[in-house]
């Protein structure tokens, strides 16, 4: 309806051009100018929506060209190289990888049951009201705390903390390290997965729980045979989302996990993750070979998260397209 | 029958041992919001006085010291990162929320997804090779750049689901009155639409206000006073990443205070969009 009405407007505008006897009177040079301007600002449309396109892809051309380098000198040895010597020029990223994961996973299993709670409490539970209205907000705000802040505090009040628990526990307590790295990373990502099983716990039917509560059964069986089943796949893309959020945060991280590129013997030593070997090494890599091998990792972050934000809001499009 | 009747109860303990589990953890992921906000506080009000606004920090070892710098650059380098991504941002939107099916949005709204998940260290290593690398400096500008493309994939969702809730037939009613395409979009729809829009603008500023990471490479931190774009510049989130790791009191000190400010703006910033959203219902 609308796109038919654009074509008639711009022939009614040749057919006046074309007819002799109507003189270009002042409303019809105006109209053909606003054909022109309906021309330019319909290329300009497509030229951002095109720019934006190209820039993602410039972004990872970039980032493939300027890693070649360590690519080519590297190749596989690199992702299972076990030191990091920038002095000696070694270059192995195996304990950065292992870091990343760890904390990344770690994070993930302490948050996980968070979000699911909040998930259910205010998806199921409390759907409505004052009480999970503020709650609502409140997880939002975990979000909204910039990382550097969380960072901050958790070198001068976690940290303390975790050195004390590993003194009882008869470690050796640097506080640093990959468990302090994943608690923070834990609080900053429940709201991710929070949020988004928020919303697919209450677009389960009210059918379905209303027939598994006339066979008899409770709340709490309700909720596990009927809202988690029905809500599973939008709570994994919750999580992948959470995952995601991990594997790239960089200033939290680096401010309380220690920074020493060696490979965690125990979850409580200190590490180094892909991102913040980059913050930290970033700008003091002067060899070509030093700088190409920390793109690369930049490369392998950017493709790891690319690929998990991508199916995450796949599986997000088909849930909420049933 | 009292088989059943103990098992009945063990259903229904259970379930209500569940509820319990569930609202315990529920609200307990309030108790570190609660921490943060109130060691921050705590740490940061005593710091904040108008001498601490208007000076420049002081080498180690003097007391006192401000951070009229960071204040200054970062508001300067969120204003252009601002000038940057709304235009783009608005269009982009625009573009995809009146193109559903085409091939090309289809490409569009998968790169403003890949976009949202870049990891911000990331962006700066982008724009350093873009930006820093070719003008041979680090500079402010760079750094709004980098805020810039993290911006652009929150205003372009806003306004693309913006302006898909408006009514078809207020498009209609326009173009049927021989209104131009372009004066249809700009002078109709987007003024409509224009709190849900402005809504993403402010989220998308709280977002990147705090952002450390792209500017470790790209705007890179100043000690002095600098309002050339063109130049290195310091702002509150390098601030308080520099001062945070430094061994130094003092240095804590002015971090401390640069945070309670720098979390004071980005709350705000979201106390501003819950409540324009409110009226929009946008899921962003």
């Amino acid at each position: 309806m609308q796109q038919a009405n654009y074509p008639q407007t711009f022939i009614a505008g040749k057919a006046l051009n074309k007819s002799k006897s109507l003189k270009k009177s002042v409303a019809v040079r105006k109209s053909f100018s606003q054909i022109k301007f309906e021309k330019i600002f319909k290329s300009t449309l497509v030229l951002i929506a095109l720019s934006v396109v190209i820039i993602v892809l410039a972004i990872f051309l970039t980032l493939v060209v300027q890693s070649l380098p360590s690519i080519k000198a590297l190749g596989w040895k690199f992702l299972g190289g076990k030191t990091w010597d920038p002095v000696s020029n070694v270059f192995g990223a195996y304990p950065f990888l292992i870091g990343t994961l760890i904390t990344s996973f770690l994070a993930l299993i302490i948050s996980v049951p968070f979000s699911f709670a909040i998930a259910i409490f205010l998806g199921e539970y409390y759907p409505k009201g004052w009480l999970s209205e503020l709650l609502k907000n409140v997880i939002e705000l975990i979000a909204a705390i910039p990382s550097v802040i969380y960072g901050f505090w958790g070198v001068f009040v976690l940290v303390p903390i975790v050195r004390d628990l590993e003194t009882k526990l008869g470690i050796l307590p640097y506080g640093i390290g990959i468990f302090t790295a994943s608690l923070i990373l834990a609080v900053m990502i429940v709201p991710y997965a929070a949020s988004l099983g928020r919303e697919v716990v209450r677009m389960v039917p009210s059918a379905l729980k209303e027939g598994a509560y006339s066979l008899g059964a409770t709340r709490f069986e309700v909720i596990k045979n009927v809202v988690i089943p029905y809500a599973k796949s939008g709570l994994f893309a919750g999580i992948l989302l959470s995952l995601g959020r991990a594997l790239g945060e960089t200033m939290a991280v680096t401010m309380v996990i220690g920074n020493s590129p060696i490979i965690p013997t125990s979850i409580f030593s200190p590490g180094h993750t892909m991102a913040s070997v980059i913050a930290n090494e970033f700008t003091e890599a002067a060899d070509s070979i030093y700088l190409s091998s920390l793109i690369e990792m930049g490369l392998l972050l950017f493709v790891v998260t690319v690929i998990i934000n991508v199916i995450g809001k796949r599986i997000i499009k088909r849930f909420t397209n049933e | 029958m009292n088989r059943t009747g103990a098992h009945l109860k063990w259903r229904i303990a259970k379930s209500n041992i569940a509820k319990t589990v569930i609202i315990i953890l529920a609200f307990a992921c309030v108790i570190p919001l609660l921490a943060i906000f109130f060691y921050i506080i705590k740490e940061g009000v005593t710091k904040i006085n108008w001498h601490f606004i208007v000076s420049l920090p002081k080498p180690v070892g003097e007391e006192g010291g401000g951070i009229a710098n960071a204040l200054l650059g970062s508001l300067l380098i969120v204003l252009c990162a601002s000038v940057i991504a709304i235009p783009i941002g608005i269009l982009c939107g625009i573009y995809l929320s009146e193109n559903k099916t085409t091939r090309l949005a289809y490409y569009s709204r998968l790169a403003v997804d890949i976009l949202q998940g870049v990891p911000s260290i990331v962006v700066g290593i982008i724009i350093y090779f873009w930006i820093v690398k070719e003008t041979q400096t680090f500079s402010a500008i760079s750094g709004s750049a980098a805020l810039a493309l993290m911006m652009l994939p929150i205003i372009v969702r806003s306004t693309e689901e913006t302006l898909k809730l408006l009514p078809d037939s207020l498009k209609e009613a326009a173009l049927a009155l021989g209104l131009p395409y372009h004066r249809v979009i700009l002078k109709v729809l987007l003024p409509c639409g224009i709190s849900g829009v402005l809504s993403g603008v402010i989220l998308s500023v709280a977002r990147i206000a705090g952002e450390t990471a792209p500017l470790l490479f790209t705007a890179f931190g100043n000690p002095y006073l600098n309002a050339n774009i063109f130049k290195p510049m310091q702002s509150l989130p390098l601030l308080i990443f520099n001062y945070a790791t430094s061994p130094y009191d003092e240095w804590h000190d002015l971090a401390w205070g640069a945070s309670l400010i720098l979390l004071t703006w980005v709350l705000l910033l979201n106390i501003i969009t819950k409540i324009t959203t409110r009226k929009w219902r946008v899921q962003l």
